[in-house]
């Protein structure tokens, strides 16, 4: 084996241009997958932390009625909030929400939004919610930044709200915009604006009352609540795993045609190598090696230019994967209308189990196509292979 | 002791005021419900929504009987013609013939605008009588058109009311809304109708154009232009039935 690959590696190092270009080909494979995959882990790590960080905390209680796709069950979903999670509240441990329907006038344009009641004082969330506790005449309340693109609104600004009470009376105030947030999670930006829960429950008429119960601890065993549903952070994030999956079917046909140009490379060069090399072949049978051990030497040497091709991966790969953690990709769109979590700029995250799981899947289909046309070999007259007739 | 006499008599003299001009508000809102509602009525009207860009015309004949019943049918333009409502005892039905499907509009729905305008379907849907869920008092007489007019304001008497005041402007001489103003909580002026084109039909005054306006959103309002109108007219049951709707 050893005699294999030393013959391998000084016939691919003969073979110059040849071997290299199929190297080159090769080595692009390699580092066009990580850095595609690590592409998705990066994305999957950073729509994950970003839902935790604005959205769903640990995980949710909703009102069983409350259905965020379905703006009109808003009006029922609201409950006083149990007793059971007081303590946890008055601990900081969990934030109660309460979400209502309501209306915006920009400019007397008339636009539909949710208003959202959070503590000014919470500490789960990064959203700017001490901004809430600015002292004006209007109510203050601030909005993510899709919402103020979509709305025209920038900080300082004052717009007309309206909305109904529980009773179905008609409210309507100056809304006073304190802060504006960024956090690249549509679900906590788009058409929101967060006020002060007090201040909403007492507009609606609904004191102590709320639709939402988000908790800071995602491993924690959680009680059931009558009334409530439990949506813990697995339910709330498989979205995310679903798009994450059918991204990453669809990236894998590039992977398949990045992977079929290397392999068609190589399987060209391996018949070549066999055309022209048939002496060469028939002086290893007549040497002694059995028919097997010359399709080995074969397949060995066309596996190396996968080696050859992890090791130039990395003399390049190396510096640009780790450059691409550090500043990431910034998509030449504008995510935010996506619809979904994710950063205009994404950074790649690699694992030892991606780098490992790529190398031998390019091993491995590289061998394979390198014992494909090695075959032949076996079939081969060792007379006529000396003589170099063609067979 | 004499001043405190005079104190109480004057207290009493206001109290008397203000109790009679409570009862004149309500029976100024009587004669009101009295002069607009009617046994039935057969109408033709357009309604124009004045958008920011552009206006939009929906004609539409309704047959109506008291304030319970009132069937819709939808003429022009050709994307709403065949379109019909009905609404019977607080329920809402809208057919589309485009789907040929009846939809009931309930709950929340009725909260949503009528074909883009700055009618919501709970507008419509409201029959209660002001004096059965507003408290009115007359706070002075205007000039609106040349018209003498008492400008009354209701205040919610119930707590399930979209609208918790309102001012409205009634013709002295021929008891009909001239102009009405619909207030939030807050106090912040919502939505505003103006009342024009009063006309003599069948021994009645009504106002055959009405004007309604979001004072919240930008844009003309929606302009309700009755073309003909009948009252006291035979209607035919089956017209109050879902099946009419498909017809």
């Amino acid at each position: 084996m050893k005699l294999a690959i030393r013959l391998a590696y000084r016939n691919l190092i003969g073979a110059g241009l040849r071997t290299w270009l199929n190297v080159v080909v090769l080595s692009f494979s390699f580092v066009a997958i990580i850095w595609m995959k690590g592409l998705m882990t990066g994305w999957d790590h950073q729509a994950k932390t970003d839902m935790k960080n604005w959205e769903i905390g640990g995980g949710q209680y909703w009102h069983k009625d409350y259905d965020p796709y379905d703006p009109l069950t808003l009006f029922d979903s609201h409950e006083p909030i149990p007793e059971a999670v007081k303590n946890e509240i008055a601990m900081g441990d969990m934030e109660p929400f309460l979400i209502v329907q309501g209306t915006i006038y920009p400019q007397g344009r008339m636009q539909s939004i949710m208003m959202k009641g959070v503590n000014p004082k919470q500490t789960l969330f990064k959203l700017p919610t001490h901004k809430l506790d600015t002292a004006t005449e209007a109510i203050p309340a601030i909005i993510g930044m899709m919402m103020a693109k979509g709305s025209r609104l920038q900080v300082g600004d004052y717009v007309t709200m309206r909305w109904r009470d529980v009773n179905g009376t008609f409210d309507a105030d100056e809304i006073l915009i304190t802060a504006i947030f960024s956090s690249s999670v549509p679900a906590a930006e788009a058409g929101q604006i967060y006020i002060d829960l007090a201040k909403l429950q007492s507009m609606m008429l609904l004191q102590g009352e709320a639709t939402i119960l988000t908790f800071r601890d995602n491993q924690k065993e959680r009680p059931t609540l009558a009334g409530w549903t439990l949506r813990t952070h697995k339910d709330l994030t498989k979205a995310v795993d679903e798009m994450i999956k059918t991204k990453t079917m669809g990236q894998s046909i590039f992977y398949f045609v990045l992977l079929l140009l290397a392999m068609l490379a190589i399987f060209d060069t391996q018949v070549l190598s066999i055309f022209r090399r048939q002496k060469e072949i028939g002086t290893y049978i007549a040497l002694g090696y059995t028919r097997q051990q010359v399709v080995g030497l074969f397949t060995v040497e066309g596996s190396m230019h996968a080696v050859l091709a992890a090791l130039l991966s990395a003399a390049y790969g190396l510096p640009f994967l780790a450059w691409q953690a550090k500043v990431g990709w910034t998509m030449p769109l504008d995510t935010s209308q996506f619809g979904m979590a994710i950063a205009q700029t994404l950074y790649p995250v690699y694992s030892a189990g991606l780098v490992i799981s790529t190398v031998l899947i390019v091993t491995i289909t590289t061998a394979i196509v390198s014992y494909w046309p090695s075959r032949r070999i076996a079939k081969m007259n060792p007379t006529e292979a000396l003589r170099g007739k063609l067979q | 002791m004499k001043n405190l006499t005079l104190i109480t008599l004057a207290l009493l003299a206001v109290l008397m005021v203000v109790e009679a001009s409570a009862q004149d508000a309500n029976e100024i809102l009587r004669k009101v419900d009295r002069n607009m509602s009617s046994e039935n009525r057969i109408m033709e009207s357009s309604m124009t929504v004045r958008g920011k860009r552009s206006n939009r015309t929906i004609i539409s004949k309704t047959w109506a009987e008291g304030t319970q019943k009132s069937f819709s049918e939808y003429l022009s333009p050709a994307a709403e013609k065949g379109t019909k409502m009905l609404k019977l005892e607080g329920q809402l039905w809208i057919y589309s013939p485009s789907t040929d499907r009846i939809i009931q509009i309930s709950g929340h729905m009725l909260r949503q605008s009528v074909m883009g305008s700055d009618l919501s379907y709970e507008d419509m849907m409201d029959d209660r009588k002001l004096s059965d869920i507003y408290d009115a008092k007359v706070v002075g007489q205007e000039n609106i058109d040349a018209r003498n007019t008492w400008l009354l304001e209701l205040t919610a008497k119930v707590a399930d009311v979209p609208y918790h005041s309102q001012k409205i402007w009634i013709d002295i001489e021929r008891f009909i809304p001239l102009k009405q103003e619909l207030f939030a909580k807050s106090g912040q002026l919502l939505k505003r109708t103006e009342m024009s084109d009063v006309l003599l039909i069948q021994g009645r005054w009504f106002p055959t154009t009405v004007l309604y306006k979001d004072m919240l959103k930008q844009g003309g309002g929606t302009e309700f232009k009755i073309t003909s109108i009948q009252f006291d007219q035979k209607i035919q049951d089956y017209i109050f039935t879902k099946a009419a709707l498909k017809q």
